[in-house]
């Protein structure tokens, strides 16, 4: 599944993120392939925030249909 | 300031430039992610001196200072080092440059903070660490092994709060210790073959992560992205084995500000926080300031006592026409007097004693005429003297000083990345990021200052949207507060017909942009910082430097502008146009042949026209008619010259000449139906 059809609480593992640039930031700000972060909001409309650690990020809604999930 | 290449001289060399009177200084650059205390860091090590500029070729200002026998600089906050935008390349090319870096990291994001500095390090940066916050880790009660983490990365790691300014006596140690950390092994031979073409191995390795600029200065072509991937990721997991050896949580205590950052967060509790910060915001900004200290340096430090003493001082020695109107107490013009000096005041003194005593009692106004047409171009109604003066440091510094306080104050709060997550997916629908609505929100404070904000957004696509909405949408506090008058006399259908008509505008505008500018708009990705209630000194700081600086970028463009107006004045050209568009005032928008001249006047500042309305006998749906038409109207001369700067010429008089239409357009419009 996708990132924007996680639900607040839900903690996830990130599979696939979109390649190039947007890539390397996820990475640079502590998000890569393979690692396990918690949805700590959903807002209405789809705009999701993972929080990894103290660490929490904002990630827009059609960001988020590209990264690839799979439930813990 | 003039940046000067990376200097790799031999040892005599280096002795024979020490002779020079110019000796090279060692240069100790600051770097790290946004929001971990580089700016307290800096003010610490700069005490007074700073220099403020613009990076050459850029918008971004870069503080630079001495401390002992070293420059320092400050970079903008990145995350990594490469040429992903201004900031990125700005700070690349400092860090590049630098004999020593210190690199400051939040000790409560470790995570993300030392992916820069595992970057640094392998580009064989000497480098030593300020591992700041660490009075917030007691708070927390997260532990970090120092001694570890140190050992690890190869590098000195000093713990300091800004805060208490904790460990900020022990920098000089830190820059006199740093060196080049333990290195990733795997990066040697790709490395290796770089260097061999005697390319540097901090641009080496920038080159190896694909970043362009750098392969570009060097002839080398990069294919794909690939083997940036590779070290980032390599790198990631680096950083996540560091911060699990050396970090311990006891407890996860200590989260109110959090608490209220994830309020921020949900509309259901954002709105209303939202809808407190503004109003807190207009009681500062638009009640404030704008009313109170606008209203005294503009009308008595300004207009009393600068542009009288000045035009006084002129009038003394030219042929010149003065008129003084007598005030009631409401402010309104009861009689007026007019003096005339044929060969200046000085040859008079009978006259100019009686015009003194006149002009110097209070409840009156004066006006100077001058016959010379370059002292009317200098010291006249438009004066380049006189007029740009009193806008530039009687009315606009104090907006500027007020606006940038405001933005200081709540980019440290760490609010704005959560207002723009919560506004995302609305302004998703426009083809805009949630960032947008930083910008939109200072447009109804000041337009012009807002322009220059709309440089946070991340592609020119959205620049272009959010400048628009700008200069055709958006009014600006001092026009905000003369409708508000004129609505308020004129009843509650004028209010719904002029709310509905600008929100129609607003909406049919963004979605027309958004369909003909193309391209896509960046997605949001956005780290949002701890909230936290600011350090007043650093606010203070921030604001003095950044108002500085828009002070020095806009005040040329404000001479340009009024040299413009002045000599539409001198020529009889300003004169010309009002009359060229009476009829269309007249026929077309129905309103007094005299609002013309509010039109015109609103160019110079759009208070002024939307003042001039005043004056007129109008009725309730001519008012309405005028108001939209005003909010609609060109942006006044300073903003519509900031836009000229920020978007370029050609972008910027279609916006000019779109606002034109559309007033005239959209206003007559509704003139035909309601009036």
């Amino acid at each position: 599944m996708t990132l924007d059809k996680a639900k607040k609480g839900n903690r996830v593992t990130i599979v696939n993120l979109p390649p190039g640039k947007l890539k390397a930031q996820f990475i640079r700000l502590g998000i890569s392939e393979g690692d396990s972060v918690l949805c700590s909001e959903r807002l209405p409309g789809g705009t999701i925030v993972v929080k990894k650690n103290r660490q929490e990020i904002a990630i827009g809604y059609d960001l988020a249909k590209k990264i690839k999930i799979i439930l813990e | 300031m003039k940046y000067d290449k990376p200097e790799y001289i031999s040892s005599q060399e280096q002795l024979t430039y020490n002779h020079s009177t110019k000796t090279h200084r060692k240069k100790v650059v600051l770097v790290g992610n946004p929001n971990v205390g580089k700016s307290c860091v800096f003010n610490y090590m700069s005490g007074m001196y700073v220099d403020v500029s613009n990076y050459p070729g850029t918008t971004i200002s870069i503080n630079k200072s001495n401390y002992k026998d070293k420059e320092i600089y400050d970079t903008p906050g990145i995350y990594g080092v490469s040429s992903f935008n201004d900031e990125e390349k700005v700070a690349k090319e400092i860090i590049l440059s630098a004999d020593i870096i210190l690199n400051v990291v939040n000790a409560l994001h470790l995570e993300r903070d030392l992916f820069l500095t595992l970057q640094l390090i392998d580009m064989g940066k000497k480098v030593s660490v300020l591992l700041n916050f660490s009075d917030e880790l007691k708070k927390r009660k997260i532990k970090i092994n120092t001694n570890l983490l140190s050992k690890l990365l190869g590098v000195e790691v000093i713990e300091t709060a800004a805060v208490s300014k904790y460990g900020f006596d022990k920098i000089d140690y830190a820059i006199e210790k740093a060196r080049t950390g333990n290195q990733q092994l795997e990066l040697y031979p790709l490395l290796q073959q770089l260097i061999e073409k005697s390319i540097p191995q901090d641009e080496a390795l920038l080159i190896l992560e694909g970043d362009e600029d750098t392969a570009q200065k060097y002839n080398i072509k990069i294919d794909t992205h690939e083997s940036r991937e590779k070290i980032y990721i390599s790198r990631r997991n680096r950083v996540n084995d560091i911060v699990d050896q050396v970090e311990y949580e006891d407890s996860k205590k200590g989260e109110i500000f959090s608490h209220l950052g994830r309020l921020s967060l949900n509309p259901k509790t954002g709105i209303p926080i939202l809808a407190v910060m503004l109003f807190l915001v207009y009681l500062f900004i638009g009640d404030f300031i704008s009313q109170r200290v606008v209203n005294f340096t503009e009308n008595t430090l300004g207009k009393r006592y600068f542009e009288y003493n000045l035009k006084s001082f002129i009038a003394d020695y030219s042929n010149c026409k003065i008129t003084v109107d007598i005030l009631n107490n409401n402010g309104e013009k009861i009689n007026t007097k007019s003096f005339y000096f044929p060969e200046g005041m000085h040859k008079n003194y009978v006259l100019r004693n009686e015009f003194k005593n006149l002009s110097n009692s209070t409840n009156t106004e004066t006006n100077f005429h001058f016959y010379n047409p370059v002292l009317r171009l200098l010291f006249g109604e438009f004066g380049i003297i006189t007029m740009t003066t009193t806008y530039l440091l009687f009315l606009l510094l104090p907006l500027v000083i007020g606006f940038y306080f405001v933005m200081a104050f709540l980019e440290d709060s760490g609010y704005l990345p959560r207002l723009a997550t919560m506004l995302d997916r609305t302004f998703n629908k426009i083809g805009l990021n949630g960032k947008a609505v930083i910008p939109i929100i200072l447009g109804f404070g000041c337009i012009t200052m807002a322009n220059i904000t709309t440089r946070l957004l991340g592609s020119e696509r959205e620049k272009s949207i959010v400048t628009a909405i700008l200069q055709f949408v958006i009014p600006c506090s001092a026009q905000l507060a003369v409708i508000t008058v004129l609505l308020s006399g004129a009843g509650i259908t004028p209010l719904l017909i002029y709310v509905s008509v600008i929100g129609t505008v607003l909406i049919l505008l963004s979605t027309i942009l958004n369909k003909l500018i193309p391209g896509e708009s960046s997605p949001l990705l956005i780290d949002l910082p701890m909230m936290r209630f600011p350090r007043l000194s650093n606010v203070f700081k921030k604001t003095f430097y950044r108002s500085y600086g828009f002070m020095k970028e806009a005040g040329f463009w404000f001479f340009v502008g009024a040299l413009g107006i002045g000599l539409m004045e001198i020529t009889g050209l300003l004169t010309v146009w009002q009359n060229l568009l009476a009829p269309l005032t007249v026929y077309w928008l129905k309103l007094p042949k005299e609002a013309a001249n509010a039109f015109v006047m609103g160019m110079v500042r759009r208070d002024f026209g939307a003042a001039g309305l005043f004056d007129l006998n109008l009725n309730a749906m001519q008012i309405t008619v005028a108001i939209i038409t005003i909010t609609l109207f060109v942006p006044c001369i300073a903003s519509f010259v900031v836009m000229l700067k920020e978007r370029g010429w050609k972008e910027g008089l279609s916006i000019w000449i779109g606002t034109w239409i559309s007033a005239f357009l959209i206003g007559g419009i509704i003139a035909q139906i309601i009036v």
